[in-house]
């Protein structure tokens, strides 16, 4: 807006207006209502509850570890979907984006045909190393690598679209082999990239549910997450304890919106 | 130009024009559309009834539905299958249904003392638990000790809903400290997952077990007669469909569901 031209807010239309009105309101208002019904008063017992810190603590382990693996594995998958011309290229980038609208459940029961001990995965490792996935910390990261990767991936391959690819060349020119070009000149270049997408890759693995409950399970400790403990809470009539776990989500993701609004999407 | 911001404009005033109704029947409206759905009848009970029921009661229930339909053509049943607890806790935050019938007691006393069940509940099936564990039991289970096995896969449902807390009883009276490796919400999950092999052994009711089929197998386990589970069924006192709900629950405490819940393994109310 300050490098155009100013221009005159237009008249807004009321065919506009009521409908944008409701749509602020269905999104807001569920927000509201849990701060209007949070038990402010009990609020610090629930928070230092057991419960509640055994499943912060594993939400925030495993939703870091998964950002971790999203990061090794992810960078390379949107390096190779923006830089090079691999045939069936755009197939690729639908097939590893089907997750970001894939109902969570839906992967989580995929992941037990796969992984579980009887799945196509799962049983060559059960049987051969006598590892089976399911209930398992580890399950659970793999869930949210599941569903959080592409966020991941489809940040920095937009990064890598929108960087300068003269730095790359003349790096090539110099003489830097293309691992170094990638190491020294490519990721520097997107780092702030990368960050973003790590970050929301992070928020959507702390929030990750369906995908877990199906093929991890839900046990203290081991696999019972933050949204895992407020369903749990809300099915056994736990309401308060459903709140504070609800605010205590809000309050990481909008921090997490605001860092990444203010830093590197930037406000007009 | 002047055709698409036309076609956009009606667009959007149709969207807010059902955003605006939609909005309208919130409250306790929202219940209305199930009662004259097809409107009652002045003999013949009609329209739609809404039921939440314990997700052990699904198979029986979905029969009864069935059967219902030869002698109510007009009587359209919905359900909603969970854990007890999930249903009572939807129905004291407003949700709009006719019947609740519940795995155990304790649940509808929470419906009762919540006041949403505002007639006297009645018992119409009484279940027992099983030891499941898959077709073959390639963990070799033998009784409710192996439960206690950290090397074998345990599931057990959340001790808040029934079949929980009824696990959790069975396993007191057998003297065993269970270690789950996961805790379901509901029975089906449960069931489920020792079905597909994931878990070597589960605690579910016997008529869950029957249910699956052929896939899981039962363990036998004498303290399991101990542990009975008394199933209630009611009629909500803001049943937007009083008739067609109290002509169900006829239904269920009477004929056909006395036979339905008979063959499915459930024992009959005391």
């Amino acid at each position: 807006m300050s490098r155009t031209r100013r221009r005159q807010d237009p008249r807004v239309p009321a065919v506009l207006l009521i409908p944008a009105a409701l749509g602020v309101a269905i999104l807001v208002l569920p927000m509201v209502g849990l701060v209007l019904r949070a038990p402010w008063g009990g609020l610090p017992s629930i928070l230092t509850s057991d419960e509640v810190l055994t499943a912060l603590r594993l939400s925030l382990v495993t939703a870091t570890v998964s950002t971790g693996v999203a990061l090794v594995c992810g960078v390379p998958v949107a390096w190779l979907l923006a830089r090079t011309r691999l045939p069936g290229r755009s197939v690729l980038r639908g097939l590893v984006t089907v997750p970001l609208v894939l109902p969570p459940v839906v992967g989580g029961v995929a992941l037990l045909m796969v992984f579980g001990r009887r799945g196509l995965v799962g049983g060559w490792l059960h049987d051969t190393f006598g590892i089976s996935l399911p209930f398992t910390t580890e399950a659970v990261v793999l869930a949210q690598v599941f569903v959080a990767m592409p966020f991941l991936i489809v940040a920095v391959e937009g990064a890598l679209r929108t960087a300068d690819r003269r730095y790359e060349d003349v790096a090539a020119t110099l003489g830097a082999t293309s691992w170094t070009t990638f190491r020294r000149v490519t990721l520097p270049g997107v780092a702030p990239g990368v960050l973003a997408g790590a970050v929301l890759c992070w928020a959507r693995a702390l929030g990750e549910f369906g995908a877990t409950v199906t093929f991890a399970g839900s046990f203290p400790g081991t696999t019972r997450t933050l949204p895992l403990e407020a369903y749990v809470a809300i099915n056994a009539g736990d309401t308060e304890v459903a709140i504070v776990l609800s605010l205590l989500m809000i309050a990481v993701s909008v921090t997490i919106l605001v860092g990444l609004r203010d830093r590197w999407i930037g406000t007009s | 130009m002047s055709r698409r911001p036309r076609f956009g404009a009606i667009a959007l005033a149709v969207t807010a024009a059902a955003l605006l109704s939609a909005c309208g029947d919130d409250g306790d409206d929202a219940a209305a559309p199930s009662g004259v759905a097809s409107g009652p009848g002045d003999d013949a009970p009609g329209g739609t009834v809404t039921v939440l029921a314990a997700a052990s009661l699904t198979e029986s229930f979905e029969t009864l539905a069935d059967q219902l339909g030869d002698d109510h053509p007009d009587l359209e049943i919905v359900y909603s299958f969970g854990p007890s607890s999930g249903l009572v806790e939807q129905l004291l935050a407003g949700a709009p249904a006719d019947v609740l019938a519940t795995a155990d007691t304790t649940t509808m006393d929470d419906a009762v003392a919540g006041g949403v069940v505002d007639s006297a509940p009645e018992i119409f099936a009484r279940n027992t638990l099983a030891l499941a564990v898959p077709a073959g039991n390639p963990a070799g289970v033998t009784g409710l000790a192996d439960l206690a096995n950290p090397d074998l896969r345990i599931a057990i449902c959340e001790p808040q809903v029934p079949c929980g807390s009824s696990a959790q009883r069975l396993l007191d009276a057998a003297g065993v400290t269970a270690a789950p490796d996961t805790l379901t919400t509901d029975v089906k999950e449960a069931a489920s997952l020792v079905a597909l092999g994931e878990a070597d052994a589960a605690l579910i009711y016997l008529t869950d077990a029957a249910a699956v089929g052929d896939a899981v197998e039962t363990i036998d386990v004498p303290e399991a007669n101990t542990v009975v589970n008394e199933y209630p069924v009611a009629v909500l006192a803001d049943a937007p469909n009083p008739e067609g709900a109290q002509a169900l629950l006829d239904a269920i405490t009477g004929e056909p569901g006395r036979s339905i819940l008979d063959a499915a393994g459930f024992l009959p109310a005391q």
